[in-house]
């Protein structure tokens, strides 16, 4: 797959994987919290937003 | 942890200018519609029909209740940018990683189809079974409809991934069973659909929320493809598989 370096590449390939999986993590989160959490405040704050995203509201 | 770095970074840029186009068409197409309904929530035999097509438990829903809620105005519109920006940022993050996993964005053009493809997994496809909801609208449990969402949004993004990314005829097939599949199985939907809200303004905000997301999901892609290369050490050289 990689051109260059392909022992580098061999053994950075987890530590990419890795990486990208913490960055999607703290997606899911972001978006979990903000869109689905039943905390009263942050459904109160979030609300005109959740409508126009249609999340399931209410 | 440069990947990382370079992801987080890309996605927050993005995902910051994406979040405040989305901010000014929530205010300017969205929200008018919401307050409008707003007036129709509560009023008359609506909360008694409400409570009863509705079964939220004691931490539910709370309009003008105790908990705190932003002061109209200003205060509100703020909350509803800091809630577009936030998660904006958090939907770029998944768009990234979802296109880092398969060799990144190449550019702006391609970066149109990975958001049509965002579009089409987050507001297209739960869409079909959940419209968009309008304050005062019955609706089914909430945590049976936010299950199904996910399911339906974890079923799109496969079934697309396997269209999209695989060579195989079967593992295609297969694709577009699970895309159908959350479909055939339903949305929960209440036991009535009575609401004092007219037709024509939910007809209009799903149509509002419907192009707006596409705008945000169209905007989004681009930027990470215009993005991406600037910050791409780390990140590999992008792999045209797509567009």
């Amino acid at each position: 797959m990689a051109t260059s370096s392909g022992a580098i590449a061999a053994t950075s390939s987890q530590s990419r994987l890795l990486q990208l999986s913490l960055a999607g993590f703290l997606g899911l989160f972001i978006t979990g919290f903000v869109g689905f959490s039943h905390m009263e405040v942050v459904h109160n704050a979030g609300h005109d937003y959740r409508h126009s995203m249609a999340f399931p509201c209410h | 942890m440069t990947i990382f770095r370079n992801v987080v970074f890309v996605a927050a840029l993005a995902g910051l200018l994406a979040g405040l186009v989305m901010t000014a068409m929530q205010v300017a197409f969205t929200v008018p519609l919401i307050l409008q309904a707003e007036a129709y929530e509560g009023t008359g035999e609506e909360g008694a029909a409400a409570e009863e097509s509705h079964d939220h438990g004691a931490a539910g829903h709370s309009h003008g209740d105790e908990a705190w809620m932003p002061a109209d105005g200003l205060e509100r519109t703020l909350y509803t940018a800091l809630a577009a920006i936030v998660t904006g940022i958090g939907f770029s993050l998944l768009l990234v990683v979802g296109s880092e996993l398969v060799g990144g964005i190449a550019g702006w053009r391609q970066g149109l189809f990975w958001g049509f493809a965002g579009f089409s997994v987050f507001t297209l496809a739960p869409g079909l079974g959940l419209p968009p909801e309008l304050p005062g609208m019955p609706a089914a449990d909430l945590f049976a409809r936010q299950a199904w969402w996910i399911g339906v949004v974890i079923a799109t993004a496969g079934g697309l991934a396997l269209i999209a990314l695989t060579r195989s005829a079967a593992l295609a097939a297969l694709g577009a069973v699970l895309i159908v599949l959350p479909h055939v199985i339903g949305a929960p939907q209440p036991e009535s659909h009575d609401t004092l809200v007219p037709a024509h303004l939910h007809h209009s905000f799903v149509v509002a929320v419907t192009v707006t997301n596409l705008v945000f999901w169209l905007a989004l892609g681009a930027m990470v493809g215009v993005l991406r290369p600037r910050f791409a050490q780390g990140l590999g050289e992008p792999q045209s598989s797509l567009a």
